[in-house]
């Protein structure tokens, strides 16, 4: 025996590198990176390649610290549900204060150093996400009303605006129209995950629809969002924001959306156990899709506009 | 057994150093990377203006 094999036993289960960086929920961040991406190159004002690159990575920066701090305050629920079981804090890698330390620490690095590298509007805006995610969802709606990633989701909407104001030092109505696609976009999302996740949210006692008002209501609710969501998205084909490229994405993904969210309104409980919930995972996974692919269809029309291959609708 | 051998342990956390290091590293090359940036563009100019003025 070493000495170093004495007290090897309590470092066991002791966090590596991945363990932190899964604090900051690197999957979310992929969506906050690349619509915060979109929205700074779509704004009109050209941004230095540098300045950019750091103006996404402070945003990414700021949505893994908002991550983390929801990490923190929520390792009781994460500890309940089998799909975030495994999250560093009830998996025993990462403690509660060192998750609020990286939380704390990582946001005012990213919002300083995002004020600096573009804008005070842009850090300011920034600031109020991650005050936003953390205590308007995580602390106070999260576990209080069914109407939680309703409102939340606005959380997970402000990155484009974000990037956008890191560019024009301005919100303008196409940066409102990134933000309501995602804030529309979110429910529907999010309620297929929770038919389909079945008994977690139950489990861990938190309010979604599918716990308060039923599954029925909650298939109701899918449909009217998505219905609410196509007319956001495709009307938004034809303003400033929108170009060829964008409405024929609209169109078609939005009548798989559609087309998706009338078969889950259409299903009943014994149906969907029956094969093991195909169309509601179908949805959800074609919702990931239909996110991606309508702020590409953005950033390419706005390209496309910039190198002068078309005009742009105005 | 001599105990300058490498334990299991140090080299769990070899990987967490070397992460750390390089995120240091990554910091400092982008705030000097933002620094040249800035002064490059200008940016800078206008603080310098109202300073000298």
């Amino acid at each position: 025996m070493s000495d170093a094999s004495i007290n090897s036993a309590s470092f066991e289960n002791e966090a590596q590198f991945g363990d932190y960086f899964a604090l900051l929920k690197p999957r979310v961040m992929t969506l906050v990176v690349f619509t915060a991406f979109v929205g700074l190159l779509a704004a009109p004002t050209p941004v230095h390649p540098f300045i950019g690159f750091c103006a996404v990575l402070f945003i990414a920066l700021g949505g893994g610290a908002s991550g983390a701090l929801n990490m923190w305050y929520d390792a009781d629920i994460d500890a309940v549900m089998k799909r975030t079981a495994k999250r560093p804090i009830p998996a025993g890698k990462v403690t509660k204060d060192e998750a609020f330390a990286i939380g704390i620490a990582l946001s005012a690095f990213a919002v300083v150093f995002l004020g600096l590298a573009t804008n005070w509007l842009a850090a300011g805006l920034l600031a109020f996400t991650i005050f936003f995610y953390v205590v308007i969802y995580t602390m106070w709606l999260k576990r209080w009303t069914p109407q939680n990633i309703v409102i939340g989701g606005a959380a997970g909407a402000f990155p484009p605006m974000i990037g956008w104001a890191a560019a024009t030092g301005t919100v303008s109505v196409e940066a409102v129209l990134m933000f309501c696609l995602t804030f529309m976009w979110t429910p529907p999302h999010f309620w297929a995950l929770a038919l389909f996740m079945r008994s977690d949210y139950d489990d861990a006692g938190v309010p979604m629809l599918t716990v308060t008002h039923g599954r029925r209501t909650t298939r109701k609710h899918i449909l009217a969002y998505t219905i609410l969501l196509a007319v956001l998205a495709i009307g938004t084909a034809f303003t400033s924001l929108g170009g060829p490229v964008y409405l024929a994405t609209a169109l078609v993904l939005n009548a798989l959306f559609l087309k998706g969210a009338v078969a889950i309104w259409r299903r009943d409980e014994d149906m969907s156990e029956a094969d093991n919930f195909k169309v509601e995972r179908s949805f959800f996974k074609l919702s990931l899709l239909y996110l991606f692919a309508h702020f590409g269809a953005i950033l390419v029309d706005a390209l496309l506009v910039r190198v002068g291959l078309i005009g742009g609708w105005a | 057994m001599s105990i300058a051998k490498e334990h299991e342990l140090h080299h769990r956390r070899k990987g967490r150093n070397i992460g750390l290091g390089l995120v240091l590293a990554a910091a400092i090359a982008l705030i000097f990377g933002l620094t040249i940036v800035k002064v490059g563009t200008g940016d800078f100019g206008n603080a310098l203006q109202e300073t000298q003025n």
